[in-house]
């Protein structure tokens, strides 16, 4: 982007236009991404269930990315929508409708229509309360799921659901290998149509409303449509990704729509880094991969190290992992553009 | 009396004093939040430290339940100066969600610290034995307990409305929580004023936490468990640092909680949440707070 920077001074209008081009062509690094995501399969066979939970939750980063990262809503809560689609896919296959993948068509519509309900409180508020309306949105769903136990299970959660064979002809089997593509194939499916819209000129207007909530009205952008727009697109994300994990563990627990669990979310894409795309799959990778070993070692004290990891992250990197890696590698470019000067 | 008569005097009694004790415990975090808009999450973990004070210094020191509660307060108010001149003060200028963060770390820190050093089940203490019996006056009977809290709560409530309203330090919290800008023009240091009430709200929240050991429970979860309380004290009474608000706000909840528990307590903390959720709708900036 800097490097295109003078030429879009030159000639305003038609530079503008390649450059916006420009950022949306596909990277070197993508296509490595997604083959490591494939090579996980082949490599790691042992590690698949934890790549399935990596990838589900990587989508589900990738939705707050979308209302935090590029539209400037920070949410407290954003697990209602993935508690949404969890446990509309969990439901459904409770009582017969066992078919996965219109399971997942169903929570994401679910999902969108809660977006849909909140946008409009969402859109009207910023700042502290905004945060308190997600937090209070979250934890009256909370209770709600904890008090209906006839319905939702209560605390036990939605135990012994089953899914048909995907398609007819795959069964989830034991060592979670039709889970974990099933899951890749989705989640590279819904990155697809999530980097179409960071991309479009709304994913645009959205980074405008970021940058300058009072200017973009100025420009004619109607801030309250975007952001209920974004609001929803991101819900409908989140209920895929809640769903795609109760297919593939076959439960659904009450710690889905825990508070806990949005603030889980948020760390992880803070430490991966915000309006980047990827640092939603970065971040979870390293949650994800820090737990799994350092809770095998101590359990309990597990959170001291992710609140270390937080402040730390706030103190001294600009935008996580991504940016930190951003920041270095122009770091080195510079050195290496001034040339071999002692 | 009818029966209905002595309930209600007792969820009034029970209720104003939880109020108290919330409103003593929140207080800080709505004047801080007013004053510097940073949004300090880990409140709590001030206030759980301050019950861990009082709690180690009657199991191993030997101390007395009322004496320990000052020792809280300096303690904790000391723990929160170092705490803001190193990890606080870079954030007044930084977005809020960096402010959440950095305090949600914190938060998270608190609490495995609390569990590594203090275990993780819950802590009780044995109040001395004038705390633990019950009065009778008249048909009504009260805990001696619920009467410390209730007037330890009174006092504290009465000093911080003297302090703010009727002494040159509070006018100038006043006057810093109204206009940043213009409080430094006249020549108020306000990050002095910034620091010391911060160190003092901080206080309050572990003497509340120590204080209410018996009503709030203590174990490492405090934190955020009582983290809904004080943002809605905080919400309701006014983000933008309205004391009369605040402590409006912490009656409303600490009655509403306590009138909840007692006549339909299979709803939970439903109730709580969705008048949060009503409030926040209807006046995003707090029932008493300014537009």
């Amino acid at each position: 982007m800097t490097a295109a920077e003078p030429a879009r001074d030159s000639a305003p209008a038609p530079s503008a236009v390649a450059d916006f081009r420009a950022q949306a062509r596909w990277q070197w690094y993508e296509p490595l991404f997604w083959l490591g995501a494939i090579a996980w399969y082949f490599l790691l066979p042992t590690y698949l269930p934890l790549g399935t939970q990596i990838l589900a939750t990587a989508l589900f980063a990738l939705s707050l990315d979308l209302i935090l990262g590029y539209g400037g809503i920070v949410s407290l809560g954003h697990t209602t929508f993935f508690g949404v689609g969890a446990y509309t896919a969990g439901l459904l296959a409770r009582y017969g409708w066992q078919e996965p993948i219109s399971c997942l068509v169903a929570a994401g519509l679910l999902a969108a229509f809660a977006g849909w309900i909140c946008s409009f409180v969402i859109v009207r508020v910023q700042g502290i309360a905004l945060l308190l309306v997600t937090l209070g949105i979250n934890l009256v769903l909370y209770e709600a799921a904890n008090k209906a136990y006839k319905i939702t299970g209560g605390a036990d959660g939605l135990q012994g659901i089953e899914f048909s064979p995907l398609l007819g002809m795959f069964h989830f089997d034991m060592l979670g290998r039709t889970a974990y593509l099933y899951t890749l194939i989705v989640v590279f499916l819904v990155f697809l149509v999530a980097r179409r819209i960071v991309y479009s000129p709304f994913g645009l207007a959205l980074r405008g409303m970021r940058e300058n909530w009072k200017r973009m009205p100025a420009l004619g952008a109607g801030l309250r449509r975007h952001g209920a727009l974004i609001f929803v697109l991101s819900a409908a994300i989140a209920g895929i990704a809640g769903a795609l994990l109760a297919e593939s563990v076959q439960f659904v627990a009450l710690d889905s729509l825990a508070v806990q669990r949005s603030v889980d979310v948020l760390t992880m894409l803070i430490v991966g880094g915000t309006g980047v795309l990827y640092g939603s799959f970065v971040g979870a990778v390293v949650y994800m991969v820090a737990r799994d070993q350092l809770a095998d070692l101590n359990p309990a004290y597990w959170y001291f190290w992710i609140g270390l990891m937080l402040v730390l992250v706030v103190l001294f990197t600009r935008n996580g992992v991504v940016g930190a890696l951003a920041d270095s590698a122009a770091w080195v470019q510079r050195k290496r553009g001034r040339g071999p000067a002692p | 009396m009818p029966p209905i008569v002595i309930g209600i005097v007792q969820v009034l009694f029970d209720g104003v004093a939880f109020g108290m004790l919330l409103f003593v415990m929140s207080v800080g975090l709505s004047i801080t939040l007013g004053m510097m808009r940073f949004a300090n999450l880990a409140h709590g973990s001030f206030a759980m430290l301050g019950g861990y004070t009082t709690t180690t210094l009657m199991r191993h020191a030997g101390w007395s339940f009322l004496a320990t509660l000052p020792v809280s307060f300096v303690l904790i108010a000391a723990v929160s100066v170092v705490l803001e001149r190193v990890l606080y003060r870079r954030m007044y200028q930084a977005k809020e969600l960096d402010q959440v963060l950095l305090t949600v770390g914190i938060i998270y820190m608190s609490i495995a610290g609390a569990a590594y050093v203090w275990g993780p089940e819950p802590q009780a203490i044995s109040l001395p034995d004038y705390l633990t019996v019950y009065r009778t006056v008249g048909w009504f009977s009260f805990s001696t307990y619920g009467a410390l809290l209730l007037a330890v709560g009174t006092v504290l409530t009465l000093a911080i409305f003297f302090g703010l309203e009727r002494t040159r330090f509070g006018a100038m919290i006043r006057a810093a929580v109204d206009d940043r800008r213009v409080a430094l023009g006249v020549g108020i240091d306000v990050n002095r004023v910034f620091t010391i009430t911060f160190a003092v709200g901080s206080g309050l929240a572990g003497l509340g936490g120590a204080l209410g050991i018996n009503a709030l429970g203590l174990d490492p979860s405090f934190p955020i468990e009582y983290l809904v309380f004080f943002l809605i004290v905080v919400s309701i009474g006014g983000t933008a640092g309205s004391v009369k608000g605040a402590l409006a706000a912490a009656l409303l909840l600490g009655l509403s909680d306590t009138a909840g528990k007692y006549y339909i307590p299979q709803t939970g903390a439903f109730i709580i949440y969705v008048v949060m959720l009503l409030v926040m709708l209807w006046r995003p900036n707090g029932l008493f707070g300014r537009a």
